[in-house]
């Protein structure tokens, strides 16, 4: 009996055997499969394991997003957001399946993954500690991001606001309206985030974009600075006193039809650039625009950071002068009409750029990254774009800018004891349909600090809203908040 | 031929010292473990540690000096390697228990395991020779059908989570556990009497020797009495155990390999019937052929769920595990039961369980070890049978929970929560050790030079 006996051995060993071989397999060649499975909620409660870094601004001074520990066992730090509705897109959210806006972007440093942080990561390890990530400071300012989310959604509007600093290029104010509490989704249950999110997405208004960078709109009357900076710069002897054609209408070529003033009004035949500019008038743009010729514009609008693709580290939409289709579509782009379609983001970079003496600074949000001993790890060093045009140039179109402000459509801007320059903006976006209204501006001057762009969308302030009387006095109050008045 | 040299039979060592310092050392390892999980929830080692390891401690030094008294010449290794993964068991459920599970009970688990040590010394002490269970063979094999119909009466026996293997007596038990001892004691006596009939050779077809048809009876029945466990108690595990662990018995008692491949015909024929008669079966096997799917995944009935929790749980683990007290059991449904061993994986990691397989193995080699020392046909065939059950049950657990083969409801020895279990598989262990005792005791030396007529052993 023996030898049978021998034979059934060699067959338990066989199957032990294969029982190992299959742990083995599954604990090393399938372990990467089955820990990632979405089906598999550990990935989920690792979300909720870290002690995450939070996210400040105004040098660390305002909490934007904090971890809580909450002492439970599962779900042990919970992420809250105590400043709320205006600053939801910058931040974003942590939810139990995905994040978004600087959550997202900065994700790795804040839950300590970076490499950056690995050293410190297998200290925690080892001694037993829950991971902790770094802290991201922001550029923004906190009274002017509140002030400025304040005016628009205090009325209803819907919009974007952005201020940049045009020295360095930091985001001074990043604002979207409407806006999202993100605090219920950042509850540590799926099924009700899930149900948060789906009524947030839904939303006819679309809450969750961050309309200064996911979205591109026309542009309007604010494009005609570019049209200006290019008119400028294809001749080195034309000034801001510069006479140029201003008919009452303008005949599209190939067309039957004409390009009017805005509501009809007469500039008078011919017209320096800047009271071409003051007044806003359309036609002598829209001649330069078929003058210059497609090319010119685009390889001008290129210079101002438009088709460039941007991380700030948020994703921002790439803004774009349209396609070329003849000289009627081009006075029509010149005039930020068309196919213009631009982020509010980069009509603040266009402001910015002219008021850095033609020099665009790549937009940036992170101020600094810190570890969590509060030591510095990483700090944003100020980064030139692109050089959009001479300082003579951005000298002559700031003369111009400052008198639309001074005298022309862009009065509500003003700043008591500062000089504003500006350019307001009224777009249409389809026949019979209210327009989209626009102002971009910088402040001071002289030393200019800010330079913002603001953008109010089609309807949400009333039929006849133009740049002038809705967008100019949120920038005034923008402006005002970052200088600290 | 001249006078033979009397040389003295070997003495086989008893090892006692070294079966008490393994004792010690698996005491020592589970208490340990004790302690990990109370660091890994809360910092703390739990304030029951001391409790449950001088419990634990003290059962099993119980166990040693019945052992020590009784089987003096026991095999020194299966009381610390069973002492080992059913304190790793115990401390398992305790975790469970800790993370919330409403039905994972540390104290009931340990009580049950103090039952299991009396019944181990109980039959120690009253069974001092197992051959006397050679001559209860039809008894047992009685007793060991009428534990299996049980659950199948009306009023006593009760169906739990789709399979009807309970009967409440006040308390629940599943005699399905003991009658599996019953039936093996049946199969050894049986096979013994009649392996010479059942050896005996009929036609032969291409290279096999098949048996004579009127000798089929035996496996007939065994397998008729499967499928109506099968079928009646819906409990494929139990099925899929008797009539492995009878075949392998078949084979080692007649050494026939026809017998094994009549046993495996039978079986996939069996197989092949009830997966298309019966939805629950045809649903197992869905579900282990596409676990992953979604569709089986989501399914509201035999859905995959639970199969792949605990997959997900063996690859969270990867090679260390998340450590004691780290993970996230109560995400599979019964994990302190039937996928005891994937929880295990999550904490302890493939290392961890690698570790217990390799107790489990070389539980099963001291078994066989013993089989083949031990003197007299019935004996060899009852520890082999015995070893071979364990190892085939281990089998088709781990390898169902693991998706080697089709998911079919078992306990993990000595791990999974459940009384009956508990108590049955220290008896099995308490036979094996009484048979080690037998197969290691040195025969009588002889008295006076017997010259020629040397008595021979085996």
């Amino acid at each position: 009996m023996n030898g049978t006996i021998k034979r059934v051995s060699v067959a338990c060993l066989l199957m032990f055997g294969l029982l190992m071989a299959n742990v083995t397999y599954l604990g090393t060649v399938k372990a990467d499969d089955l820990r990632t499975d979405s089906r598999n909620s550990r990935a989920f409660f690792a979300r909720y394991a870290i002690d995450r870094g939070w996210i400040t601004t105004d040098d660390g001074k305002t909490t934007l997003a904090k971890t809580v520990d909450t002492g439970d066992s599962t779900y042990r730090f919970e992420r809250r957001y105590p400043m709320g509705k205006p600053f939801a897109q910058v931040v974003g959210y942590f939810a139990p399946e995905s994040s978004s806006g600087i959550e997202a972007a900065e994700g790795s440093y804040l839950d300590g993954s970076h490499p950056d942080l690995v050293v410190r990561r297998a200290i925690d390890m080892i001694s037993g500690k829950p991971a902790k990530g770094a802290s991201v400071d922001l550029t923004l300012v906190s009274k002017a991001q509140q002030i400025a989310y304040k005016d628009l959604a205090s009325t209803g509007k819907r919009g974007a606001v952005v201020a940049l600093d045009p020295k360095t290029g930091a985001v001074l104010t990043m604002v979207s309206v409407p806006s999202y509490d993100p605090n219920p989704l950042a509850v540590a249950n799926k099924d009700t985030v899930n149900k948060a999110y789906n009524k947030l997405d839904k939303d006819d208004n679309k809450p969750l974009l961050n309309r200064a960078i996911n979205l591109t709109f026309a542009p309007g009357s604010t494009f005609k600075t570019v049209t200006s900076a290019a008119y400028l710069s294809d001749d080195t002897s034309r000034t801001a006193e510069t006479e140029v054609d201003a008919p009452d209408s303008l005949p599209l070529p190939g067309t039957s039809i004409s390009l009017p003033n805005y509501h009809g009004e007469s500039c008078g035949g011919r017209a320096t650039l800047v009271e071409a500019l003051t007044i806003s008038c359309n036609t002598p743009f829209a001649k330069m625009g078929m003058d210059l010729g497609y090319d010119k514009l685009k390889e001008q609008a290129a210079k101002f950071g438009v088709g460039e693709p941007l991380q700030i580290p948020l994703e921002v939409a790439p803004s774009n002068i349209g396609p070329d289709q003849g000289k009627a579509a081009l006075a029509k782009t010149a005039i930020g009409q068309q196919d213009n379609q631009m982020t509010p983001l980069q009509m603040a970079m266009v402001a910015a750029g002219i008021a850095n003496k033609g020099t665009v600074m790549k937009p940036y949000l992170v101020n600094k990254i810190l570890g969590p001993d509060g030591s510095e790890i990483d700090a944003t060093r100020p980064d030139e774009l692109s050089e959009a045009v001479s300082p003579e140039v951005a000298g002559e179109l700031t003369k111009m800018m400052v008198n639309v402000v001074a005298h022309g459509t862009g009065t509500s801007a003003q700043l008591p004891g500062k000089t504003v320059a500006g350019k307001t903006g009224t777009a249409e976006t389809a026949p019979g349909k209210p327009s989209h209204a626009w102002f971009i501006a910088f402040a001071p001057v002289d030393n200019p600090q800010v330079a913002v762009a603001v953008f109010v969308e089609s309807g949400s302030a009333g039929n006849d809203a133009t740049g002038g009387a809705v967008a100019a006095p949120i920038a005034h109050d923008v402006m005002q908040a970052v200088l600290g008045e | 031929m001249s006078a033979v040299d009397v040389t003295p039979v070997p003495m086989t060592a008893k090892r006692r010292g070294a079966q008490l310092g393994m004792l010690a050392f698996a005491v020592l390892i589970v208490m340990g473990a004790y302690a990990s999980v109370g660091l890994g929830i809360n910092d703390k080692i739990p304030s029951g540690m001391l409790g449950y390891g001088l419990g634990l401690g003290g059962l099993m030094l119980a166990a040693y000096l019945v052992l020590a008294k009784f089987a003096p010449w026991a095999d020194p290794l299966l009381l610390p390697l069973v002492t080992l993964v059913n304190g790793i068991g115990l401390v398992m459920i305790y975790r469970i228990e800790l993370a919330g599970a409403k039905d994972a009970s540390a104290a009931s688990q340990l009580m049950w395991t103090a039952l299991g040590v009396v019944m181990f010394s109980a039959t120690l002490i009253v069974l001092k020779d197992h051959r006397a269970l050679q001559r209860l063979t039809y008894t047992a094999g009685f007793v060991g059908v009428g534990l299996l119909i049980l659950p199948l009466l009306p009023f006593i026996g009760t169906e739990i989570n789709g399979s009807r293997i309970w009967i409440n007596v006040g308390f629940s038990i599943q005699p399905g556990e003991f009658a599996k001892l019953a039936l093996v004691v049946f199969f050894a006596g049986y096979l013994v009497a009649k392996r010479d009939v059942l050896a005996l050779a009929g036609r032969r077809l291409l290279f096999i020797d098949l048996p004579r048809a009127r000798d089929l009876g035996p496996v007939l029945i065994t397998w008729g009495v499967s499928i109506a466990v099968l079928v009646g108690e819906k409990d494929l595990g139990t099925s899929l155990l008797l009539f492995g662990t009878f075949i392998a018995m078949l084979y080692i008692a007649t050494q026939r390999t026809s017998w094994v491949l009549i046993g495996l015909l039978l079986f996939v024929g069996g197989a092949v019937l009830a997966g298309q008669v019966f939805s629950h079966v045809e649903a197992r096997f869905d579900g282990w052929l596409h676990a992953s799917s979604n569709d089986l995944y989501y399914r509201q009935f035999g859905s995959s769920y639970q199969l792949m929790q605990g997959l997900f749980s063996i690859g969270s683990g990867g090679i260390l595990g998340s450590g004691l007290g780290k993970g996230h059991p109560t995400l599979i449904p019964f994990s302190f039961s039937d996928f005891i061993f994937d929880t295990l994986g999550e904490e302890l990691g493939l290392t961890g369980l690698m570790a217990i397989l390799m107790v489990y193995a070389l539980i099963v080699q001291r078994g066989l070890r013993t089989s083949l020392a031990a003197r007299d046909p019935f004996s060899k065939l009852l520890a082999a049978g015995f070893s071979f059950l364990l190892a085939w049950q281990v089998f088709i657990i781990v390898g169902g929970v693991t998706r080697l083969i089709p998911l079919t409801g078992l306990v993990t020895p000595f791990m999974s929560a459940g009384g009956s279990a508990l108590l049955a598989n220290w008896i099995l262990i308490a036979l094996l050790v009484r048979m080690s005792d037998a197969a290691r005791r040195p025969p009588p030396q002889a008295i006076q030079d017997e010259g020629l007529t040397q008595v021979m052993q085996r």
